[in-house]
């Protein structure tokens, strides 16, 4: 009884048969694990997501940007060598000149005010600087970076464009937070469900535990086919909520590529890693094996040979 | 005296079990009261040694199956002591029922049969629960239903089975794992009496080979014809016995 090989042998052949017990109700099997893998998929789904913004959020990439608003004491053709001196600075990676006439010249064309301008003796605009930051810089460092500019006589103001990724950053704060707490919540409603439908099995099989009590069954006997029962719905289900999971990303993928290339960010419509699908599975198997010996440990008690 | 200080010595040494050579089953001033209820049994003092086979009759309530039970630990004894094969069941923890009933054969009136299952797996089931190979299993049941003459029904749902040949189903269920004692509780109930007779003459065979076995029975007339023990009970107590036809019973 102790040969390893023996008791692999012996745990196979029960899980099997606990399979073709299962496999005698197709259609009950199919259900149950159809309600399990449709819990699944909801904190699955937003896993999926969360992960696909992550490295959309993790990067600076080519998104962030310090307009520097120079004064009006700076002549257009100091532009080049203010330019070189800043990128010399440490964490900044390019730099980008929009003088004054090209700044006039942009805001005709984007604000309808041309002829209203025109009336103006000045170019009443100033230069303007825009500096990217080095790839790797957090929003401290931008930060630091945004003073430090700020403090250089010729510069005027200095305005950071990252709302949209500290807006990114939130949701896929909120994203992977929620995915926690559904995950905890819909594991919850799948024990539930694979208790549920251990106990109704157990009632189903009443005579027959009773008779194995009977002859001298002993406890592990008798909660093992429902034991290996339940993960074998935790697997069927962490298998439903996978194909569910893979169609659902088929069909958001679309407007999720529309929603990276707006950020200038590569994605691949990809669904789990072979990692995170074998994760899924044992996730699936706990749930099914707690789920089981929830409801063994509570109702094969009350059966007990007359 | 004597008896007492060896029967302590060999507590001392195993407290749940202890093999008293020849005393498969003791009872000494055994009482079982069911909750709610007057009935049950009242100081049973009573022995069988290895190898016997004796009936145990009395009228309808009288105790005969709540004293089978006892030994099969259905029931918990609610006084007195009770030894079966060494084993002093009132200190028996509960996680060591399943070792102590996988030692009994037991037989009852409704043959308690799966009926999902054919003959074979039926049979199977104390060998299956003890984690023998198939193979073993596949050769001792067949041996079983030879013994019993249904090797052609191995196939075979029980629903399609006559009454007789249910019962002896479930005998070689009983059987099969080779159990030291057999404890029988109305196995002739629901047959005719030449079906009756087999059945009986069935059991005796096991004893023939040494198996102990305890039958419950209301059947005086055909009990009577066999030239066994018999043990008659009445309202819980123990009131006639034939191998102590002396005895102070009352
Ligand atoms: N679980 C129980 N709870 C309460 N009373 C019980 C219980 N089981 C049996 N009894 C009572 O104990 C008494 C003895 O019952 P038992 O079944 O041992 O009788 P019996 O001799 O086997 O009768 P029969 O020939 O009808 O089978 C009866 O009065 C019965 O009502
Ligand atoms: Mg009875």
């Amino acid at each position: 009884m102790t040969d390893p090989r023996a008791w692999l042998g012996g745990a196979w052949r029960d899980a099997r048969q606990a399979l073709l017990r299962l496999a005698r109700a197709p259609l009950a099997t199919l259900t149950t694990s159809a309600v399990i893998g449709i819990t699944l998929v909801l904190p699955l789904a937003l896993y999926l997501v969360a992960s696909h913004l992550r490295p959309l959020a993790g990067g600076w990439d080519e998104g962030a940007s310090l307009s520097l608003f120079l004064r009006d004491t700076v002549a257009d053709d100091a532009l080049p060598t203010l330019r070189q001196r800043l990128l010399r600075l440490p964490g900044v990676a390019a730099v980008r000149i929009i003088d004054r006439a090209a700044a006039l010249a942009e805001f005709r064309r984007y604000s309808g005010f041309g002829e209203a301008l025109k009336l103006l003796p000045d170019n009443p605009l100033p230069a303007v600087l825009v500096v990217r930051p080095a790839r790797d810089s957090d929003a401290q460092a931008i930060e630091r970076l945004a003073a430090r500019l700020r403090a250089l006589p010729q510069v005027d103001q200095v305005q950071v464009d990252h709302a949209w990724l500290e807006r990114l950053r939130a949701l896929q704060h909120l994203l992977s937070r929620a995915t926690w707490v559904l995950g905890a919540l819909l594991g919850l409603a799948v024990l539930l469900t694979i208790g549920n439908t251990v106990r109704l099995e157990i009632q189903h099989r009443a005579e027959e535990i009773r008779v194995s009590k009977l002859i001298g069954a002993s406890d592990g006997f008798i909660r093992r086919p429902f034991l290996y029962a339940g993960v074998w719905y935790g697997l069927f289900g962490a298998v439903i909520a996978w194909w569910l999971s893979t169609i659902s990303l088929i069909l958001i993928a679309p407007p999720l590529r529309e929603l990276a290339g707006l950020y200038e960010y590569q994605t691949q419509a990809s669904a789990l890693s072979l990692g995170e699908f074998l994760a899924l599975l044992g996730i699936g198997a706990a749930l099914g094996l707690l789920g089981a010996w929830l409801a063994v440990s509570r109702h094969l008690r009350e059966i007990e040979p007359d | 005296m004597k008896s007492v200080s060896l029967a302590k010595q060999r507590l001392s040494a195993d407290p749940a079990r202890s093999r008293a050579k020849g005393d498969v089953i003791h009872f000494e001033q055994v009482s079982k009261r069911y909750p709610d209820s007057h009935a049950g049994l009242s100081e049973i003092d009573l022995s069988l040694r290895q190898g016997e086979m004796a009936f145990l009759t009395g009228h309808s309530g009288a105790g005969k199956s709540t004293l089978l039970k006892l030994i099969g630990l259905l029931e918990r004894p609610s006084g007195g002591q009770l030894r079966v094969l060494g084993r002093y069941l009132n200190r028996l923890a509960p996680r060591q029922v399943a070792a102590h009933r996988r030692e009994i054969g037991m037989i009852f009136q409704d043959n308690r049969l799966l009926f999902d299952r054919n003959v074979f797996d039926n049979v199977a089931l104390p060998l299956v629960i003890r984690g023998m190979a198939p193979r073993e299993i596949a050769r001792r049941v067949r041996a079983a239903l030879d013994k019993t003459g249904l090797l052609h029904k191995e196939r075979a749902l029980p629903v399609t089975l006559s009454g007789g040949e249910q019962q002896r189903v479930g005998i070689a269920r009983a059987v099969v794992a080779k159990p030291p004692l057999i404890l029988a509780d109305e196995p002739t109930g629901n047959l005719d009496p030449g079906l009756s007779r087999d059945i009986m003459a069935l059991l005796d065979e096991f004893n023939q080979v040494g198996v102990t076995v305890l039958i419950a029975s209301h059947d005086i007339e055909l009990i009577s014809t066999l030239g066994k023990r018999i043990l008659v009970l009445e309202e819980g107590r123990l009131v006639y016995d034939t191998a102590n036809p002396e005895g102070r019973h009352d």
